[in-house]
């Protein structure tokens, strides 16, 4: 459509320029990326043989000292959730979660369309050192251009003796089958994901067990990884879990792909050095987004994907580590920042998260299924100019419902308030319900008087806009 | 009507044997199915449930929780405009206006010629790229009125057929594990010891 501002025409959204390290988007550059004959020329396959010559506790344990920290959401190292599973216990399965739907995340299907030789080597090591006899490749059912190209190196890795039986003439054999799945935000769940496996209605299962590890797909050990983390596996496998710590901080080594969203100047997606890079270089740095767009104002960012609570100017400088961030009030999530200008209307922005997440509900526990549809149609209403001074009191009671107890949100100089940190206490199974409610809260607490207005006036609007149309330069 | 025909049945038992209980090959066949006939309908799913061993109502409860299966004519084109936060921030409200006013249908219904279906969606994953459409599940970014115009005019004129096949195709082309390759899925019940691997390294420790 409008003309690619970005350096790769293929490679929608994505930069690489400045000066940063790549571990997993070094072959975005490339045309040709999703091809095993570009895969073989970039040094691909390397890292399993490399894995196969050594034994899989080894493998496991370079993983460990990696400290690759899960990509999904949850920021789990992955090396100790492999250590999960009981021993003794088979079959065990890799089920790989590529059902990426977070409002604001787009890093996985760039990586499945653009690199998937890279997430199938990923598996294959991930196999081999976690003793997983069968892997099954969940695609988000709404990416048919990443079922394509996955499929299609599926079927060129088998040719080519890497998956199947007796891989690179081992005793190493591994089946991964591509998965199809058909449109519901909650499978990204690891146990709705299982259950949506087996034939299922998407619904996360009861915890605990709080780890499919130990229970899992049909009842067996099973270990669930994002897309992302599994594309770290063969840089990991080539060049040993040192490389890997020497970029980044101590406690998020590596790198991570993150998407800016939204009112800036550049939106992109960028693989960033773990750990050290701040918001303010995400949001204004020159190789990344490069500030907000028409020389406005930064109002509000959301910092890990819609489920995360907003940040505001004053923290901009959180770096990307998950304790800095929750001490923040908020979390890093999926990798996800969405960034609003000061013509944003804020109630209204809000609503558009509180539906999504009211949508997706699952309907297994009361507090989400009702509570989420009562958030939605109160918000809606005051976004309307029909609110009421007691729709704020039921928006804080139902959310009261969902999450007890103090709800994590930033500080503000402006309003003198001072930060409670994540996560949140919650009534519900999975993380939908409180989702629901998020974003509101921290539209509540950060503008309030966004909504005291609303409720005030109360006149009645008919077709409201999120924002001010984008100027030109977009 | 609207059941499998043999040559999708065949590819049914090739799905089907993928997996280590058959069930799990529920949402890939009604996938197919929908493929075949543009929609999900009655008769395939009681097909479905024959090919994996449940029911019928046991197909229609998990094929009901998922929004891509549509249990009635669809538009050969479905048209998705994605409204989550990233694309509102990009006036996708505006453009979602405008696709109504130049389709001359509300969100959720088709064009009168059947041709195509408009709705609201959720998050594309091309946020960066907002604001974002689909068609058919694939991807439009950066997509301003007259982008918009421009699509309905290739669809209409059947210009876009190479790169968009009609509603109900996932992928152009599909995963086939090859025979003599495939380690092949077992029941886990039938499955007593570790993987070679792991026993022979355990074995040797
Ligand atoms: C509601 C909900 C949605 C989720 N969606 C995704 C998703 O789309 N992709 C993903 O990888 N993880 C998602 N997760 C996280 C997964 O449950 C799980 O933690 C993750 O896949 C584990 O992989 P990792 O350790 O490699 O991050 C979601 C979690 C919740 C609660
Ligand atoms: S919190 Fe919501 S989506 Fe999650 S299990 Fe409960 S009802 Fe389902």
């Amino acid at each position: 459509m409008s003309a690619a501002p970005y350096p790769y025409a293929w490679a929608a959204g994505y930069y690489d320029d400045g000066d940063r390290p790549q571990v997993v988007t070094s072959r975005f550059q490339y045309d040709d990326s999703y091809t095993l004959d570009r895969y073989h020329a970039t040094g691909g396959y390397e890292g399993l043989r490399k894995a196969l010559g050594m034994q899989p506790a080894e493998v496991a344990d370079e993983v460990k000292k990696s400290t690759l920290l899960g990509r999904g959401g949850a920021g789990f190292p992955a090396g100790v959730k492999w250590g999960f599973t009981p021993a003794g216990v088979w079959p065990r399965y890799l089920v790989v979660n590529g059902d990426e739907s977070e409002p604001g995340t787009y890093k996985d299907r760039l990586l499945m369309e653009l690199d998937p030789h890279q997430l199938i080597e990923g598996c294959l090591i991930a196999s081999y050192a976690a003793g997983l006899s069968q892997c099954f490749l969940y695609v988000r059912g709404e990416m048919a251009l990443a079922h394509e190209r996955v499929a299609k190196a599926l079927d060129d890795a088998y040719a080519a003796g890497y998956i199947g039986k007796n891989i690179l003439d081992t005793n190493f054999s591994v089946d991964i089958v591509l998965h199809w799945g058909a449109g519901a935000y909650v499978v990204g769940e690891e146990t709705a994901l299982i259950e949506s496996l087996e034939g299922e209605r998407g619904m996360p299962r009861l915890k605990p067990p709080y780890f499919p590890a130990a229970i899992g797909l049909y009842g067996m050990p099973t270990i669930v990884n994002n897309v992302e983390t599994l594309s770290n596996l063969p840089f990991i496998a080539s060049n040993g879990s040192a490389a890997y710590t020497a970029i980044g901080t101590e406690t998020s080594p590596g790198t991570r792909m993150i998407a800016v969203s939204g009112h800036v100047k550049r939106p992109g997606v960028y693989e960033i050095v773990n750990g050290s890079t701040t918001f303010r270089d995400l949001i204004y740095g020159d190789e990344f987004a490069q500030g907000i767009r028409d020389g406005n104002e930064l109002k509000a960012f959301v910092p890990g994907g819609g489920s995360a609570p907003w940040f505001v100017a004053d923290q901009l400088d959180i770096p990307f580590e998950g304790r800095e961030a929750s001490g923040a009030g908020s979390m890093l999530g999926s990798g996800a920042v969405m960034v609003m200008d000061d013509t944003t209307d804020i109630p209204a922005a809000a609503l558009t998260l509180v539906k999504f997440y009211a949508h997706e509900s699952c309907g297994k526990c009361v507090p989400c299924r009702e509570g989420g549809t009562w958030l939605y149609r109160i918000l809606e209403r005051i976004v309307a100019g029909n609110g009421t001074d007691a729709d704020l009191d039921t928006i804080r009671q139902v959310g009261e419902s969902i999450c007890p107890g103090d709800m994590p949100h930033a500080a503000s100089e402006r309003l003198g308030i001072s930060a409670v940190p994540f996560p949140y206490k919650m009534t519900t199974i999975c993380f939908v319900g409180p989702s629901a409610y998020v974003p509101v809260h921290s539209a509540m607490t950060l503008f309030p008087e966004e909504f005291d207005a609303l409720v005030t006036k109360r006149e009645p609007r008919s077709l409201i806009h999120v924002t001010a149309a984008p100027s030109g330069g977009q | 009507m609207s059941r499998l025909t043999d040559a999708n049945v065949a590819l049914a038992r090739e799905i089907i044997a993928r997996y280590p209980k058959k069930k799990s090959a529920l949402i890939p066949l009604v996938h197919l199915s929908q493929q075949q006939n543009g929609y999900v309908t009655e008769d395939a799913m009681r097909h479905v449930a024959e090919l994996i061993d449940v029911t019928p109502a046991e197909v229609y409860g998990t094929a009901s929780f998922y929004e891509m299966f549509r249990f009635e004519p669809t538009g050969k084109y479905l048209i998705n405009i994605c409204g989550t936060l990233s694309c509102a921030l990009m006036g996708a409200d505006q453009l979602m206006h405008h696709a109504e006013h130049t389709l001359g249908v509300k969100a959720g219904s088709t064009t009168p010629d059947g041709l195509i279906t408009l709705q609201h969606a959720e998050c594309q994953a091309a946020c960066t790229e907002a604001p974002t459409l689909q068609v058919n599940y694939r991807h439009r970014f950066r997509v301003t009125a007259a982008d918009f115009d421009q699509l309905v005019d290739d669809l209409r004129a059947g210009k876009l057929d190479g790169e968009i096949p009609p509603h109900g195709t996932l992928g152009r082309n599909r995963q086939h594990i090859p025979a003599d390759r495939a380690v092949g899925a077992q029941h886990p019940d039938d499955v007593t010891t570790g993987p070679a691997w792991i026993e022979i390294a355990e074995a040797a420790q």
